[in-house]
């Protein structure tokens, strides 16, 4: 067990640098793929891995790849997402500050793969450290020959550039991260068509997150098959979880698929149990967006079996007992987190968020904020909390782009779960004005009244 | 809580002379190739960034023209990308824009703590600036540093695992590095005229 | 050629065809409102979430749903596709959903707004909407602004369609006002105090599907159901010169342009047949334009009105 394959040699000192890291076996793979294998076959090879898409979506990588259009005779584009805003997740920033060459190595396989010569990597505009690490990174594989023309004498050109974002969350949804490398608003687009038929420029792209673009050079060096046999059924390979919250250990951790949820939780290893020796409350285990659990279901399901962290597990039980793997963004919560302060966090940030450009996102999420700064506030009436539930439904598979279910499943979560605290807030304005931090359950005795 | 009511603000074109440097030009050029002929448009947010951090610390008008001009695009395209993103400031900021998370993972680690204490130490409320025009505080959303947490960024640096004694530190090592120049240099060009 | 059914009605399209146009070719309650889209302004489309249909069958040779609901204005119908429009419970659900988020921070003046009587909101309102509102918040207000002496902006008004966005940039040779900042707080803007002045920028009049941009000379003059819409045309170097004229006896007071069942103007007209030729005497008349029987401007012009089907539900429920 224990198998890394993306922060593999992590601790080596000077593994940032590319000499380092080739040292350590780094770029094995281009010499593989550029000069022993054909496109189709790198295709083939990520295909059988089973790799799915890190970013929060889960979508095969390789179908998606098969899907790139190559008869419209433009040039196709291969575009890394770099644009980690996910709250919770920030596994990203650690790759690219610790290790740039992996995503590099990465992307050149992917790209020939895709028959791309022109890459870009869009990076939050916060990430200004790493967007310079990046840049050093691809200097020294220009210089050593493993970007530019005729890569390692294989007569496969790419060009990789760096692209800086500016504060958006929403330009993590692929298409509005098109538009903004087209140096545009970041609006995301209708699809169909998708970016694998008209993508940058109107030209053929994949977007792949950073992460998985980072296990294609090791895919490539191993073969699909050897990756596949890593994890757990359809949730293949390792998995970088970005743990942070009220935990004694926070960071990322690269974990094979198939770790129970409670070991990752109270394991040294990992998150280390919970800070202060308090209890577990609620954790919300893939970013922000997905739905939020209470103890009882994270570390078990509905039906009593062992959480795991795979895609399948997590999900299990669908939204009424389950939740998602979504980006690895593992949000822990101790007996004095305060879910509706929390829920109202969170709908705060994804109003701040809405590009404006669809009406139920825009209208929505911005009403959805005041009704839960109301209900915050000792202002709430009980209707409100149906209410919330409504307009989280309404918004819901209405909008242009996932960011407004992206916004309504927090709130629904919040409340199917933790009905009571919002009742709570609802029928004790008083203290609820002069507590703002941390728990209530110590005055929860009072006898929770359901319903109006 | 956001304010419902809405203005109209509508900014004024001073006049200023506005140029980069030729150093920055020739980079600027250099960003322009990374992307294919006639789609200059795809420099726009690394140009911004670069007048951002070069002319005075926001984007005024006269600036976000020059940069037009620069590309070969309309103004308004200028103004439409420059108002979207959270990192640029339309209005004019302080040398240190101090911006801390105020999301979830960072609130329920004690950012909002950090906020109320920079707020405090500061005299200033989140959205304002220093009269001395040193400190800009904002609270901002995701930072992507979450394990971190809290965490704020001072210009474009940021700082992990704050409490109330390094916001002490960072305050006082940001004054005395401003000290070391007078007042008068630090201002910058925008904010004299 | 594709054949498409949309609420048990089918009909054969060209390929490329979007749902709405096939909706519309078959015409009747299977056509989806639209706010946002207006087929003579590309890329226009797909924001106001009004025209959301289900797609039941894909295609003939695929015919899995699609998974969430679609918008019509810019979904290309496949052969064999089934889509359900008012048959769908969803999508009259997601509709009168859309129609309470459009109004949330609608100012609902429309007693004082000049676009009442050809307002594509209080059309869709009426269908789909509910006579009482959940929303107890301060609404988002804004003053409104003068673009030039021609056009006034009332952004409280404006549900962002990006119509009039389009318009100045497929109509006009440089734009100069655009959507700003993100999110709730965008907003159609000059950015800096600018004229919007343009031989065609009175068009972003009519293709506003609210009240938010309206012609100043027009501004409390009259009220739309007590004009005479005339089909008109003249000369014009700039322009089709093919207008609709606005009349109340012999006086003209508006000219716009002809606007089509769907409130699509097709033949774009110039600022100085809009703006400067108000004399019947400038226009060749060429008979009354037709308007929809059920449009509050055939108000006293028809008898026996005819009441689309879709109304009665919601007329019944009203009483």
């Amino acid at each position: 067990m224990e198998r890394k394959i993306i922060l593999e040699n992590i601790e080596v000192e000077g593994i940032r640098s590319l000499e380092v890291y080739r040292k350590n076996g780094g770029y094995k793979s281009i010499e593989k793929a550029l000069k022993t294998m054909t496109p189709d076959e790198v295709v083939n090879e990520v295909k059988t891995s089973g790799l799915r898409g890190r970013g929060g979506a889960g979508f095969p990588t390789g179908m998606k790849w098969s899907f790139i259009d190559k008869k419209s005779g433009n040039p196709r584009y291969l575009v890394c997402n770099g644009d980690e805003s996910e709250p919770g997740t920030f596994k990203d920033r650690y790759l690219l500050m610790n290790i740039p060459h992996r995503l590099v190595e990465g992307m050149i396989c992917s790209a020939y793969a895709l028959g791309a010569n022109t890459a870009y990597i869009y990076v939050r505009g916060e990430f200004k450290q790493v967007i310079g690490i990046l840049n050093e990174a691809i200097k020294e594989s220009y210089k050593a020959g493993l970007l530019g023309e005729n890569i390692l004498g294989s007569g496969y050109d790419l060009d990789l550039y760096v692209h800086t974002g500016a504060g958006a969350y929403i330009c993590g949804e692929e298409t509005a991260l098109l538009e903004s490398l087209e140096g545009k608003r970041g609006n995301p687009r209708l699809k169909p068509p998708f970016p694998a038929i008209k993508g940058l420029y109107g030209c053929p792209t994949v977007v792949n997150n950073v992460e998985t673009l980072a296990n294609i050079g090791w895919i490539v060096n191993n073969g699909g098959e050897e990756y596949a046999k890593i994890g757990i059924g359809r949730s293949t390979g390792t998995k970088l979880i970005s743990a942070c919250g009220n935990i004694n250990n926070p960071g990322v951790y690269e974990i094979e698929m198939g770790l129970p949820v409670e070991e990752f939780i109270y394991s040294d290893k990992y998150c280390g149990g919970v800070k202060g020796g308090k209890e577990l409350k609620a954790v919300i285990p893939g970013g922000s967006s997905v739905p939020i659990l209470p103890k009882e279901l994270i570390l078990k399901t509905a039906g009593g079996e062992p959480r795991l962290m795979t895609y399948e597990s997590l999900s299990e039980g669908g939204f009424i007992t389950g939740s998602m793997l979504g980006s690895g963004g593992f949000i822990v919560y101790d007996e004095d987190a305060c879910i509706v302060r929390n829920t109202y966090n969170f709908s705060r940030f994804y109003h701040h968020e809405s590009c404006g450009q669809c009406s139920p996102c825009r209208e929505g999420t911005s009403w959805m904020e005041s009704v839960l700064h109301r209900i915050e506030n000792g202002e709430g009436k009980m209707k409100d909390i149906d209410l919330l539930v409504s307009i989280a439904s309404k918004i819901e598979g209405n909008t242009i782009c996932p960011l407004g279910d992206a916004a309504s499943w927090p709130v629904a979560a919040a409340i199917r779960h933790f009905r009571h605290e919002f009742e709570f807030h609802v029928l004790h304005p008083e203290i609820v004005k002069n507590v703002k931090h941390g728990s209530l359950e110590k005055y929860m005795e009072v006898p929770a009244v359901t319903g109006e | 809580m956001s304010e419902k009511q809405f203005k109209h603000k509508l900014y004024v074109k001073k006049g200023l002379d506005i140029a980069f440097t030729p150093e920055t030009l020739t980079k600027i050029q250099t960003i322009i190739s990374h992307y294919p002929e006639g789609q200059q448009k795809s420099a726009l947010i690394p140009v911004l960034h670069i007048a951002q951090e070069e002319l005075g610390g926001s984007l005024n008008v006269d600036i976000m023209d020059y940069v037009a001009g620069l590309l070969n695009i309309t103004p308004i395209e200028v103004y439409e990308v420059a108002t979207f993103y959270s990192q640029f400031y339309i209005d004019p900021v302080g040398k240190y824009v101090i911006e801390v998370c105020q999301t979830g993972p960072c609130a329920i680690c004690g950012g909002e703590d950090i906020i109320a204490y920079l707020e405090e130490k500061l005299q200033i409320k989140v959205g304002e600036t220093t009269e001395d025009k040193l400190f800009s505080l904002k609270a901002v959303e995701c930072l992507g540093a979450c394990g971190m947490a809290p965490v704020m960024q001072v210009n474009t640096e940021f700082h992990e695992f704050l409490d109330l004694k390094k916001i002490d530190e960072i305050i006082a090592k940001l004054r005395s590095e401003s000290e070391l120049k007078k007042p008068e240099e630090l201002t910058w060009k925008e904010r004299l005229s | 050629m594709f054949k498409v059914t949309i609420d048990n009605k089918s009909i054969e399209v060209e390929p490329g065809t979007t749902i709405l146009q096939a909706a519309r070719m078959i015409g009747g309650d299977v056509v989806p409102p639209a706010m946002c889209y207006h087929s003579e302004l590309k890329d226009s489309g797909g924001k106001c979430r009004s025209c959301m249909v289900r797609v039941a069958q894909g295609s003939a040779a695929d015919p899995r749903p699609m998974p969430k609901l679609v918008a019509s204005c810019r979904t290309e119908v496949m052969d064999g596709m089934v889509v359900e429009n008012l048959t769908s419970p969803q999508v009259v659900d997601a509709r009168k959903a859309v129609v309470e988020f459009l109004l949330l921070n609608h100012p609902l003046d429309c007693p004082v707004c000049d676009q009442a009587g050809e307002c594509d909101l209080q059309n869709l309102s009426y269908e789909n909407g509910t006579s009482v509102s959940r929303f107890e918040e301060e609404k988002r207000t804004y003053e409104k602004i003068d673009i030039g002496n021609l056009i006034q902006f009332h952004p409280n008004r404006c549900i962002l369609c990006y119509r009039c966005v389009y318009a100045a940039d497929q109509l006009t040779d440089k734009r100069t006002h655009g959507i700003l900042y993100r999110g709730e707080k965008s907003e159609i803007s000059t950015f800096i105090h600018q004229a919007v002045e343009n031989d065609f920028s009175g068009n972003m009049i009519d293709v506003c599907p609210v009240g938010a941009l309206t012609d100043k000379t027009f501004r409390f003059k009259n009220r739309v159901w007590f004009l005479k819409p005339m089909d008109a045309h003249r000369e014009c170097t700039k322009c089709s010169g093919k207008a609709t004229i606005w009349f109340r006896g012999d006086e003209v007071y508006r000219v716009t342009g002809r606007k089509d069942k769907y409130g699509e103007v097709h033949d774009f007209i110039c600022n100085e047949c809009r703006f400067e030729k108000k004399e019947s005497a400038d226009w060749t008349i060429e008979g009354p334009r037709k308007i929809e029987s059920y449009s509050v401007i055939n108000q006293n012009h028809y008898r026996n009105v005819v009441i689309p089907s879709v109304i009665n539900p919601i007329k019944e429920t009203m009483e």
